[in-house]
């Protein structure tokens, strides 16, 4: 999960690690409120998890509480990128004399953490590494031995950072990577970390992706979660427990294993080339199990994007049995019915694998006229992009 | 001989009396594996029966090995203890540890991984969140059904479970030496290189079929390799042509991030490296049916 600027920054703050003073708003008034808080010139910035605010007027400075109320007002609802400002973030301004660049970051070619450190900071770090290699310094962290002040003085040594500020960076260094670790991130950056002309070192960008395998560790984290920038079918789809992601086509996918539904949305894409360009309206892994009520909560999801003109069931029966799959897309059909949710769009059902005899025998059986068994998967793949341009 | 797994392994199950690790205990020993002991701390001493086999728990990995001599764990530990019991296994010294918990928080992971190399890499870590490695007729450490395909010569390296099983049985005829699911998480213990340098050298493989999908540079990686390395024939697949950056695909690894970790600079690389990448499950199984019966 990628925070927004205000949430790391509030997760900085947690760690003891210099940000400025500031709140975040979600409407005019209450941007307001925390600008007179603040007193004097603030920074407004738009909260989105998009690069490039900046350039489109989501950053203003405002001098009194007056302008940044007007600078709230015209970037609340902007749109930057297609993302819609929801939030904007206020704090108190520094000078800046100097801008570096730190990092904790996953290394997942390596199999270890990374620490990259630059004196060089404000821009992209890319951008650094390609103009200016010798201004990035690159450090391995072993995951079980971290950082302590030793090897973080090290690394600071190694970038060159000025004399006057080592001290201060060596801790914000230690304290950083407490935080990279304690909440299970898989980034923290600070770009610009920022020396003012007093010589005070701050954290004036907080860029934090934490990872949605603890979050059994973090039940605090929680409310980082965004739900109003969700999918509202994702969110429904999460509530019952279904890995669901939202694309933009017209077919709906239902398979079990993640690599066989990317492999399903690839080929009902390819497909769907040959029938003016159908595509897939989602990724849904309904997993091992596949249960009736498991496939019926899938299909109702999957049926509820009003853009599904068919939808793909595809199946290989590793451990599942293919009986129990084809019993439980039928029997999703009268759940649906009960729910008032009746289905009225065609199904392309492929079964392959364990008991795929009698899992077609019994879809057969049924007989449901919007259920058609296709028995391999590029046949089917054809058979559903043909039935979705049909219902165009 | 096959790979890292064979008749001669001898099978502990850590979290064999959990739900998960009872079921597919059952499984592996209906297929012939030499399952010879479970591991959970505190129920030590019982004795569980699968259909008449009675397996020994221990309490830990360590007197698991002491009294069975066993060289292959397999964990089904949930993900809030599976860096614990894998710690616990590395510590032991135990040969292979094949990791199927899904959910495992990547810190740990790493830690985990790092601890392994800290001990000299002496123990090799398959995982995690993989459906585990089977030398068909021979071992079957994980949850591969072992009735989709028999023995044969090709082997399969694969980031998917379920793509592993598609392969499986659109080339049951022909028949596998050894099939490893090395798993979809971002830090995983073996990877296709690992799994490419051992085919290349069991004189029971003739060719692989690699299966990646998008997130990471492994298969890139793979494709130097191959390059450098290898002389048998690959056929590879990759799974997710269309899908939009910035999403996760299910598996907490299979995300593209800007223009990093994309199936199409993956299948370039892997054709680079001159291995025929099919464009479908179906047309990958067909290529390498070309390969084994030219």
């Amino acid at each position: 999960m990628d925070l927004y600027e205000y949430q790391g920054r509030a997760l900085f703050a947690r760690h003891g690690l210099p940000v400025l003073d500031g709140g975040v708003a979600t409407t005019v008034p209450e941007a307001r409120e925390i600008a007179d808080r603040l007193g004097g010139r603030v920074v407004v910035k738009a909260q989105v998890k998009v690069g490039g605010r900046g350039k489109a007027g989501g950053v203003k400075l405002a001098d009194d509480a007056a302008d940044a109320e007007t600078h709230a007002r015209n970037i609340l609802g902007m749109d930057i990128k297609g993302h819609t400002v929801h939030k904007v973030m206020l704090t108190t301004t520094a000078d800046i004399a100097e801008e570096y660049y730190f990092s904790y970051l996953l290394d997942r070619a390596n199999r270890t953490f990374l620490c990259i450190a630059s004196v060089a900071g404000g821009m992209e770090i890319e951008q650094v590494a390609h103009e200016q290699p010798d201004k990035v310094v690159q450090e391995p962290i072993d995951a079980n031995t971290g950082v302590d002040e030793q090897k973080a003085r090290d690394i600071v040594n190694r970038a060159g950072f000025p004399e006057e500020v080592r001290d201060q960076i060596v801790d914000i260094a230690v304290k950083l990577w407490q935080a990279f670790k304690s909440e299970d991130a898989t980034l923290v950056e600070v770009n610009p970390l920022a020396k003012t002309p007093e010589g005070r070192v701050l954290c004036l960008d907080a860029k934090v992706t934490l990872d949605a395998n603890a979050d059994f560790r973090h039940p605090e984290n929680a409310e980082f979660e965004d739900t109003a920038a969700t999918d509202p079918l994702e969110q429904r789809a999460k509530e019952k427990d279904l890995n669901y992601v939202k694309l933009d086509g017209e077919v709906g996918i239902i398979g079990n294993g993640a690599g066989l539904v990317m492999s399903t949305l690839d080929v009902v894409a390819y497909a769907g080339e040959e029938f003016g360009g159908v595509k897939p309206a989602n990724f849904l892994d309904i997993g091992g199990g596949a249960s009736a009520a498991v496939m019926a909560n899938g299909l109702e999801i999957v049926l509820s994007d009003p853009a599904v003109r068919s939808v793909f069931v595809n199946v290989f029966g590793g451990i599942t049995a293919c009986d129990e799959v084809a019993r439980g897309i039928i029997s999703a059909f009268d759940l649906l019915e009960q729910r008032g949710e009746a289905v009225t769009k065609p199904l392309v059902v492929r079964l392959d694998g364990n008991n795929a005899e009698e899992g077609r025998h019994i879809l057969d059986s049924a007989a449901n006229p919007l259920v058609e068994r296709v028995d391999t998967m590029d046949g089917a793949a054809r058979r559903v992009a043909e039935l979705a341009a049909q219902g165009a | 001989m096959a790979v890292w797994l064979t008749e001669q392994s001898r099978v502990i199950v850590q979290g064999m009396t959990g739900s998960e690790g009872s079921k597919h205990t059952r499984r592996m020993l209906a297929s012939g594996t030499n399952i010879v002991g479970g591991v959970t701390p505190g129920k030590g001493g019982q004795l569980v029966d699968f259909d008449g086999a009675k397996v020994p728990v221990f309490n830990s990995v360590g007197e698991a090995m002491a009294e069975t001599n066993a060289d292959t764990t397999v964990v089904f530990v949930p993900p809030k203890f599976a860096k614990g019991a894998v710690l616990e296994a590395v510590d032991a010294g135990i040969g292979l540890a094949v990791v199927i918990t899904e959910g495992i928080p990547v810190h740990d992971s790493t830690a985990f991984w790092a601890h392994a190399g800290a001990k000299g890499n002496a123990t090799r870590i398959i995982g995690p969140n993989c459906p585990g490695i089977a030398s068909p007729g021979k071992s079957n450490a994980g949850i591969i059904p072992a009735t989709i395909a028999g023995a044969g010569r090709i082997g399969l390296v694969s980031k998917s479970g379920t793509l592993t099983y598609q392969m499986m049985y659109e080339l049951r005829d022909i028949g596998f030496s050894t099939c490893v699911g090395i798993g979809g998480d971002p830090v995983i213990g073996t990877t296709h290189i690992d799994a490419l340098a051992a085919f290349q050298d069991d004189p029971e493989t003739d060719a692989v079929v690699m299966i990646g999908e998008i997130g990471g540079d492994a298969e890139e990686r793979a494709a130097d390799f191959i390059k450098a390395s290898v002389t048998k024939p690959v056929v590879g697949y990759i799974a997710g042509f269309t899908a939009p950056a910035g999403k996760t695909m299910g598996h907490a690894g299979a995300i593209i991030s800007g223009s990093s970790g994309t199936a199409d600079a993956k299948k370039v690389a892997l054709e680079a490296a001159g291995v025929r990448v099919g464009k479908t499950p179906s047309e990958t199984a067909r290529l390498m049916r070309e390969v084994m019966t030219a």
